[in-house]
């Protein structure tokens, strides 16, 4: 167990492709860290970087007290679960686990005691005489995470380890994640695209764009209060509804027209407002505060819930609202919705950066 | 339906009669003496004479200098074979390992000059080759027999497209696992690799033990003689003005053809497993 320190850590592939554009964390002792973005933002560079799969450019990694920049991925004291399991398929699960522990001289009935603590806690006993390719997608899955906790290392390194399952064990091995994390208290470092995963894992999320973190939080800190638009957009889903607007009589328009009027709260000209689709109401009424008049597009029911497709008269972005599943709304209905103040998102128009707290 | 699949059995049937007829005539003829084969040719039906003509040829010293028999000569064949087959598997995984898994300058460059020499058979370079091996001594050696043709354009070849084909993640697995090039080479990539060694061995081993020229330029010395040059000793010495003993000389050739015989039979059987069991 340990922490991990990442101190402007830059990747440059080339010469040319800045990959990781200096970035900067401390992660406690026992932390779950869950990188998130989309696929191309660095995040999978960043962990391979930190597993000692790939060169750091500049900038300095440390595990524990130690800086690890030019020591070799075997000595970095890291287990790292892959997405594709990598698990050596001429092994059978047994050796599969004992393999990383052999190469490092322990002793055979030490090995023997991990490697069945770990098939207890797993529960894959029953197969480790089986070779990978006799083993369903959840069952491999669990065996990659045994090959890591054998290791007991002072920290989880985990890449996308859940995209090769289907919807159903992807949930299931998620939460089953989070609990052995818990159990066994492990600094870990998780990557993934999913924000979904990203949300219900993490102690912090960081989230990643083109190189550069946007942000650092609690998850529903991020969720509560995004720092950028891209954030907004990424955290959530459906993905909140950003408008341009800008000021008009007693508050904030629509640029493209009316349907929309919120208070001004920052004194902006022109900036980018954020609803998530949970704070839109419809209400019967025209409501005295800050609402929004939008014509029904389509209705998608998925179920617990349902999303409307909405927009304003007069053009600009289409909006989503999320009602109760059991709501009725024809294609070409007018609503009229409410949204709390304390609701609102603002973000400067240029930068995409959220204006106020 | 049914005229369909009688016709396809009855093209069946005249495939293998077609691949195995000639085997056959060679099998019955070299139980014959020598001198009904002269008089009435090749011969449908067993003989009599077997067992004398098999002991003839593999225990009987022939040649020139009575030094050699069958059993000598397919040991020489053997010893080519086995030679010619695992040394360049050996080379040829060693070479590709250091192509797809090394970074060093030029790689894809030394690949390419090495496919190149595809392009060039032995036959192309016998004369710069016969003139290294002589002016090392190594003629009339097994070592001169088998290292000059060890290297394998081929085998490079199909072993870098599999090794290419193996996921970067076990790689990487195995890094962090702690295993170093040579320990993934051995506990990784040579147990994955099996049924393509098994594949390449087949290949290799056959064309060894069919080697004619090379062995003919490099040994003169009748104990390294191999049996398909012996096939044809047999027909030169023992002829003379008698009666060839094409029923010696046919009793060697079936002999000359078990052991590659046995080899793709064993093997094909690992190959096929290979094939059918996707282990990646």
């Amino acid at each position: 167990m340990a922490t991990i320190t990442l101190d402007q850590v830059r990747k440059v592939y080339g010469g040319v492709v800045e990959a990781v554009k200096g970035v900067s964390v401390d992660i406690a002792d026992g932390e779950f860290i869950v990188l998130v973005g989309p696929s191309g933002c660095g995040k999978s560079t960043l962990l391979r970087m930190i597993a000692g799969l790939e060169d750091i450019t500049t900038g300095e990694i440390k595990i524990g007290d130690r800086v690890v920049n030019n020591v070799d991925p075997a000595d970095r004291d890291i287990a790292m679960v892959f997405q594709n399991y990598a698990l050596y398929p001429h092994m059978s699960v047994y050796n599969n686990l004992a393999y990383g522990l052999k190469n490092r001289g322990m002793a055979k009935d030490e090995i023997d005691r991990r490697v069945k603590e770990a098939a207890r806690i797993l529960e894959i006993g029953d197969y480790l005489d089986r070779k990978p390719r006799a083993l369903s997608g959840g069952q491999r899955q669990r065996v990659a995470m045994g090959r890591a906790i054998v290791r007991e290392p002072a920290a989880f390194l985990f890449d996308e380890p859940l995209s090769n399952l289907d919807a159903k064990l992807r949930v299931q091995m998620r939460v089953e994640i989070k609990r052995l994390q818990r159990s066994l208290g492990t600094t870990s470092v998780y990557v993934t695209h999913d924000q979904l995963e990203a949300m219900t894992l993490a102690d912090r999320l960081i989230v990643l764009n083109g190189g550069n973190i946007e942000q650092i939080g609690a998850p529903i800190d991020v969720y509560d209060k995004p720092a950028s638009t891209f954030v907004a957009g990424f955290i959530g889903s459906p993905a909140m509804n950003l408008l341009p607007v800008k000021a008009v009589d007693g508050g904030l328009g629509l640029e493209t027209g009316s349907g929309l009027s919120v208070p001004n709260l920052h004194g902006q000209d022109k900036c980018l407002l954020g609803v998530r689709p949970e704070h839109l109401e419809v209400v019967d009424q025209l409501p005295n505060g800050p609402h929004a008049q939008v014509t029904v597009n389509v209705l998608e029911p998925v179920g617990a819930e349902s999303y409307l497709y909405a927009s304003f008269e007069n053009g600009g972005p289409e909006i989503v609202i999320r009602v109760s599943s059991h709501a009725v709304h024809k294609p070409g209905e007018k609503l009229f919705l409410g949204i709390k103040p304390e609701n609102l998102h603002f973000f400067e128009s240029q930068s995409g950066k959220r204006i106020g707290d | 339906m049914k005229r369909l699949q009688l016709s396809d059995h009855l093209v069946l049937i005249g495939g293998v009669i077609f691949m195995v007829a000639p085997v056959m005539i060679a099998i019955m003829t070299s139980t014959h003496d020598a001198i009904t084969i002269y008089k009435s040719g090749l011969q449908f039906l067993p003989g009599g004479q077997m067992l004398e003509n098999y002991e003839t040829v593999l225990f009987r010293a022939g040649g020139f200098t009575k030094e050699v028999n069958g059993l000598v000569m397919m040991k020489n064949s053997l010893i080519l074979g086995l030679g010619f087959a695992i040394g360049k598997i050996v080379i040829s995984m060693l070479a590709a390992y250091a192509i797809v898994y090394f970074r060093f300058p030029m790689a894809t460059l030394c690949f390419w000059v090495i496919f190149c020499t595809l392009l060039l058979p032995l036959e192309v370079r016998i004369l710069p080759s016969y003139e290294i091996v002589q002016s090392l001594g190594m003629t009339n050696t097994y070592s001169g027999l088998i290292v000059p043709l060890i290297a394998s354009a081929t085998g490079t070849f199909f072993f870098r497209q599999f090794f290419m084909s193996v996921p970067d993640e076990l790689l990487e697995a195995a890094r962090i696992d702690g295993a170093g090039p040579w320990k993934f080479f051995f506990d990784i990539l040579v147990p994955l690799s099996k049924t393509m060694i098994a594949a390449i061995f087949i290949i290799m081993f056959v064309y060894g033990w069919n080697q004619y020229l090379w062995p003919t330029l490099i040994t003169t010395d009748e104990a390294l003689f191999t049996l398909v040059r012996g096939i044809k000793q047999i027909m030169q010495v023992w002829v003379g003005a008698q009666i060839p003993a094409l029923n010696e000389a046919m009793a060697l050739a079936i002999l000359a053809m078990l052991p590659p015989v046995i080899v793709v039979v064993i093997f094909q059987s690992w190959f096929i497993k290979g094939l059918v069991e996707s282990d990646k």
